[in-house]
């Protein structure tokens, strides 16, 4: 799953460790949201959307064309 | 490494430093008991078991941690070093006991049980870990312009 966590982050002027104070979780699984490596569970990507005031899918996007 | 420790983390390395600490304390005093004063019948099979019990406490305070870490991505990296260490420890003894069928190697394990491989691949994954999470951690491209 893409997401554009990444973007949004820089729009606010955060860095990873200022995004990941504001989840509750730790850098490194920012980083790896980020990277696409793991793909968070709903309750985190609610958190997520709620951190930046947007409906989950304007923040994660599916891989390939969509349906 | 610039990683905070979570309190699930801190909890479950003050647990394994008791059982660790209770191990030594039983395995020497446990082998000096059967050197010296050998206890027989029910008692021999009671202290016999006395050095095993703060491994199965080193079992419960991993499952504990995977419990307790509320972390998904982190959890998620414990349960996949934890999936590897018992991969690693059965493809060990699985290889090995094969070897013994057909009397390629001696019976007996010379000591070294499922737990000591178990543990053997816990470390291996938990290095793997230790580099992901290096990666993980490096300075990202904002931070490298806030520093600026």
């Amino acid at each position: 799953m893409n997401n554009r966590l990444r973007v949004l982050r820089a729009e606010h002027g955060w860095s990873q460790q200022d995004l990941a104070d504001r989840l509750g979780v730790s850098r490194q699984s920012v980083n790896a949201i980020e990277k696409g490596r793991y793909d968070p569970s709903l309750p985190l990507a609610f958190t997520i959307s709620d951190v930046f005031g947007l409906p989950i899918e304007a923040i994660f996007l599916r891989e390939g064309p969509s349906a | 490494m610039a990683t905070k420790m979570s309190p699930a983390m801190r909890r479950y390395v003050r647990r394994l430093a008791v059982c660790m600490t209770i191990y030594v304390v039983l395995i020497f005093a446990v082998g000096w008991l059967f050197r010296h004063a050998p206890p027989t019948g029910l008692l021999a099979w009671g202290a016999a078991v006395l050095p095993a019990l703060p491994i199965l406490g080193t079992f419960w305070t991993i499952f504990r941690l995977l419990e307790e870490e509320t972390d998904e991505y982190i959890r998620h990296m414990l349960v996949r070093q934890s999936l590897f260490a018992t991969a690693f420890c059965l493809s060990i003894m699985t290889v090995w006991e094969f070897l013994q069928n057909y009397d390629v190697v001696p019976s007996g394990n010379g000591g070294f049980g499922a737990a000591f491989f178990w543990f053997v691949g816990l470390g291996i994954g938990g290095m793997a870990n230790a580099w992901v999470a290096r990666k993980d951690c490096a300075p990202d491209d904002d931070d490298l312009e806030e520093a600026e």
